[in-house]
């Protein structure tokens, strides 16, 4: 028989800050869950009025699909303001990106002013941009365009910029040996390296945009949120719903397409 | 200085011959040790210069001070008539045109074309997208192109991705874009080092007899010490950061170089 070995502790001995760090998690969790989260009678009451015979749900089916062709145009006119708006964030992204870069940047000053800039754009959420350019230029479409082409300027900026640094330094070393210039080498040996990165990038952007854009709408930016608000504030259920359907088509088929192209090319 | 002169008059044969590159006292720190202590040469115009020593011995710093892809810590270069620490970014990259480099690994952009990275050597005297990619190059750029690629054997491979040719054509495609640069003076660092060995005796023989062709000085960081002995006029060796030997190769003896070819701490005769 072998001398018995014996076992480790089941628990590891714990500092008095990781006790206290443990503490402080579990009561976040529970103050925010108390303060904010729904009340199981609430939620009852709810779940009853969803389902019942005239609730909510009774009320969205059938889908309304008379003003289908009416939806669709603004769906149209959502589609657009998705790809005006990637198409510009993306444009405006790439020097905002190169700014940003540590070996493309011309100072370090101006590498941490557009990184500043870049990590602003993003964090501020869309529909912030959207009431501000609402105020700029306007309600429409127009101002939808803007939110989406800073949001993006934020999201492109930020993974164009993380491409480019990682792409191999020796080409750069090579045509800077040569004695070419810094947009020679960006264009020429920076770019095709990140092609496949950028690539991703764009069609992650405009799968964003699509998602974002339909949203705009609820605010006045344009696009067929605006359709879906009304539709609800007047109780057109059925409308609502068929509303979100098509809308839900058009992410869906967005995103495939995206998810297509990305796997062709890269 | 005599001996120098010397070894570069024996190389070039009859051929007068002035120095281009001139180093004296060159001292290289990145902070810690110290990886050129004092180094002084001269190489001659149209003589090929072997450059030997062992891992750490600081050949691919010497190089990289010449083109000051890294600054020197003191100590003066002089190249093709020009004071190479005094160049302000503007005359640098002037300067800088004129010296081809091909490196240990070829450097290449990957994902465009041959004939495209090729152009790319003509970025050291054009500017603007008719040098970024071959379709965008007025038509003379693009035939001088074509002619590069066609002295290192690879016209048929011009709208190849260059990511998809062999290491050997690549490092071919590296030696056509210096070639369209139209160097005065090559600098190879170890251009045989990551291929096979058929491949990269194929390398250096296309490098030394395109130099030979065109008389370019030619500066080759050579780690095999058969490569050394035939394809170099005069061999420079480095051991701990400075410079223990310098003699014509045809009167090299190959056991006083095998000493540079071996490990760190053991190069130093």
């Amino acid at each position: 028989m072998t001398a018995s070995i014996p076992a480790p502790p089941r628990f590891q001995h714990r500092s008095l800050t990781e006790y206290l760090g443990i503490v402080v998690v579990i009561a976040l969790v529970v103050t925010s869950i108390a303060n904010t989260a729904p009340s199981l009678d609430s939620l009852q009451r709810g779940l009853v009025r969803l389902v019942a015979p005239s609730g909510f749900l009774a009320q969205m089916f059938p889908p309304d699909l008379s003003r289908v062709d009416h939806i669709a145009w603004k769906l149209l006119e959502t589609l657009q303001m998705a790809v005006a708006g990637a198409a510009l964030g993306l444009v405006f992204a790439v020097p905002f990106a190169i700014l940003a870069t540590d070996r493309l940047s011309p100072h370090p000053v101006i590498k941490f002013a557009a990184r500043g800039l870049i990590a602003f754009f993003r964090t501020v959420p869309d529909l912030v941009w959207a009431i501000f350019f609402i105020i700029v230029v306007g309600l429409g479409p127009a101002a939808g365009v803007l939110a989406l082409m800073i949001d993006k300027i934020g999201f492109a900026g930020r993974f164009f910029a993380e491409a480019m640094e990682e792409a191999d330094t020796g080409p750069q070393d090579a045509l800077r040996a040569i004695g070419a210039s810094r947009m020679g080498i960006i264009f020429s040996a920076v770019f095709p390296a990140c092609l496949p990165s950028f690539t991703a990038t764009s069609l992650f952007a405009l799968e964003k945009s699509v998602r974002g854009s339909a949203a705009l709408g609820l605010v006045g930016a344009g696009g067929i949120g605006v359709d879906l608000k009304v539709a609800f504030d007047l109780f057109n259920y059925d409308e609502a719903l068929t509303i979100i359907l098509m809308m839900l088509i058009l992410v869906v088929a967005v995103e495939q397409g995206s998810s297509w192209i990305r796997a062709k090319l890269i | 200085m005599n001996a120098l002169q010397t070894a570069g008059t024996v190389a070039a044969g009859s051929t007068p011959v002035g120095p281009v590159l001139h180093v004296s006292d060159l001292v290289k720190s990145y902070g810690g040790p110290t990886v050129l202590k004092g180094v002084s040469f001269t190489a001659y115009a149209g003589v090929s210069l072997a450059v030997i020593g062992a891992n750490g011995s600081g050949k691919s710093t010497l190089l990289k001070c010449l083109i000051r892809l890294t600054d020197p810590t003191s100590g003066r270069i002089e190249m093709l008539g020009q004071e190479v620490g005094t160049l302000n970014a503007r005359a640098l990259r002037r300067f800088r045109s004129r010296i081809g480099v091909v490196w240990q690994k070829h450097n290449l952009v990957p994902r465009i074309s041959a004939l495209s990275n090729v152009l790319h050597g003509v970025q050291s005297r054009l500017g603007g997208p008719q040098s970024w990619w071959h379709w965008a190059a007025p038509a003379p750029v693009r035939a001088e192109a074509m002619a590069c690629l066609a002295r290192v054997g690879l016209a048929d491979k011009a709208l190849q991705r260059v990511d998809s040719l062999s290491g050997g054509q690549q490092q071919r495609v590296a030696i056509a874009r210096m070639l369209m640069q139209r160097p005065e003076i090559v600098l190879a660092d170890e251009p045989d080092a990551s291929l096979d060995p058929q491949s990269g005796e194929d390398v250096m023989r296309l490098l030394s007899d395109l130099a030979r062709q065109d008389g370019l000085t030619l500066i080759v960081i050579s780690h095999r010490l058969e490569h050394t002995l035939e394809f170099s006029d005069r061999i420079i060796g480095l051991a701990g950061g400075q410079i223990t030997l310098d003699v014509a190769t045809g009167k090299a003896d190959a056991g006083q170089l095998r000493r540079f070819f071996d490990k760190p701490g053991e190069g130093t005769p």
